[in-house]
């Protein structure tokens, strides 16, 4: 149901009474549907955000697709396909959330294959070990649990939706990462140790997913006025913090972080600074594997070209037969 | 390249058990029917949440405009009669 008759195209009666009038009905609560009236700024807001997100579901497939056939156990290999398989659901589910704002999937995936439209920098580091998929559950899914969790409440609401059936679905992704960081940290010393590294890899990036300080994050501002989101980045992120420390004290083993202690005053885990050259240098595509995805990406798309030409090339002939008969 | 041609967008709806309502679940892409059935199954229903699926294409829902909100739904708030609460019974009166 994309939004062709767009009011705002149709007649433009006075922009600032409509802006007001939306942005009271933000103030409200009152989420906004796709063929309300929304300031051109907002949709273009939302359709940034929301294909970005969509754009790291997809891309965080890559990844662990790797590690399917070398998945230890039976149990895990169904375990990781299965979440694999959710989390395109949760591109698809976000895609279609976009489309109600008026692009079509061709132009958003055009945008991500170019190199024009981001996705979350975490997917851009390489998975070395199995207990990076591991760590991958647990750390990375968890940190977008705390992010998506914050989203349910969006104002446009068919990204609040899909971030409640998201959220429903993305809690078996950490346990069974924890799961295996479990086994484990609990295992042989070699097991252990390649826990440890792989934690030792990944903690830092994690924290990074949260995006820049409060102060360093442009958009912040205006996201909080139309109510896009309702925590800055660094309270998501310390909520992170202090929900994966005991978890790592848990399975005895430590964050490569010399300053981490427990905070008695503020109730919360002091840590220390974070990289942003790193962070920004991956973002803006000299990561690891920032080519090595992108061209994976773009070949699937590619070499899948022919099979939805040939399906819809299909469809339009059974339904032109059908014509024919009636 | 990209295709030209997108597969058409559907709009799903889903029973989530027999002797409810198909609701609606969200949209997808598929060249057919048939097929937009069959990503309704992969995309929806991953954890039996359903029995039955309907898919629309979504060009041919009709939808009511929201500047008409006003006009179509508000006259139905003045009319409290509607509901059996606004009828005064008295108390020693039961099973009414
Ligand atoms: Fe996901
Ligand atoms: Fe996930």
């Amino acid at each position: 149901m994309a939004g062709q008759d767009r009011p705002e195209l149709v007649a433009a009666p006075d922009e600032t009474a409509l802006e007001a009038a939306f942005q009271a009905r933000v103030d409200a609560e009152t989420r906004i549907e796709p063929r309300d009236w929304m300031p051109e700024k907002y949709r273009r807001f939302m359709i940034r955000q929301i294909s970005q997100h969509a754009h790291s579901e997809y891309v965080g497939m890559l990844p662990e697709g790797n590690w399917i056939t070398r998945a230890p156990t039976l149990r895990r290999k169904a375990a990781l396909l299965a979440k694999i398989q959710d989390e395109a659901g949760h591109a698809a589910y976000l895609y279609s959330a976009a489309e109600t704002l008026g692009t079509t999937r061709d132009q958003t995936l055009e945008d991500l294959h170019s190199g024009k439209a981001k996705y979350s920098s975490i997917f851009n580091y390489p998975v070395l070990t199995w207990a990076d998929i591991g760590t991958i559950g647990w750390l990375v899914d968890g940190a977008a649990i705390v992010n998506q969790v914050a989203l349910c409440r969006t104002s446009y609401g068919p990204y609040a939706r899909a971030m409640v059936r998201i959220c429903k679905e993305e809690s078996f992704h950490q346990r069974q990462g924890f799961e295996i960081m479990t086994t484990l940290a609990h295992g042989a010393p070699e097991q252990k140790e390649m826990a440890q590294d792989a934690l030792n890899r990944w903690w830092w990036p994690a924290l990074m997913m949260f995006g820049p300080h409060d102060a360093d994050s442009p958009n912040s501002e205006i996201a909080f006025k139309w109510k896009v989101k309702r925590q800055s980045n660094d309270e998501l992120r310390q909520r992170f913090v202090d929900m994966t420390i005991p978890q790592a004290d848990f399975l005895g083993l430590s964050v490569p972080d010399p300053d981490l202690t427990w905070n008695e005053t503020t109730g919360h885990y002091d840590f220390g600074p974070i990289d942003w050259d790193e962070f920004w240098r991956v973002v803006k595509g000299d990561g690891l594997c920032n080519r090595d995805r992108l061209d994976a990406r773009r070949s699937a798309h590619e070499d899948g070209a022919w099979v939805r030409e040939a399906a819809m090339a299909h469809a339009e002939k059974k339904r032109a037969a059908k014509q024919n008969v009636a | 390249m990209t295709t030209a041609k997108e597969w058409p967008l559907w709009e799903v709806f889903i029973r989530s058990r027999d002797g409810l309502h198909h609701k609606h679940a969200g949209s997808l892409h598929a060249p057919d029917a048939e097929l937009a059935i069959q990503n309704a199954r992969d995309l929806y229903t991953r954890r039996s949440e359903g029995v039955s699926s309907w898919v629309i294409p979504s060009a041919d829902i009709v939808a009511s405009e929201p500047a008409d909100k006003e006009s179509l739904f508000d006259p139905a708030a003045s009319k409290v009669y509607r509901h059996p609460t606004f009828y005064t019974i008295p108390d020693e009166v039961t099973n009414i």
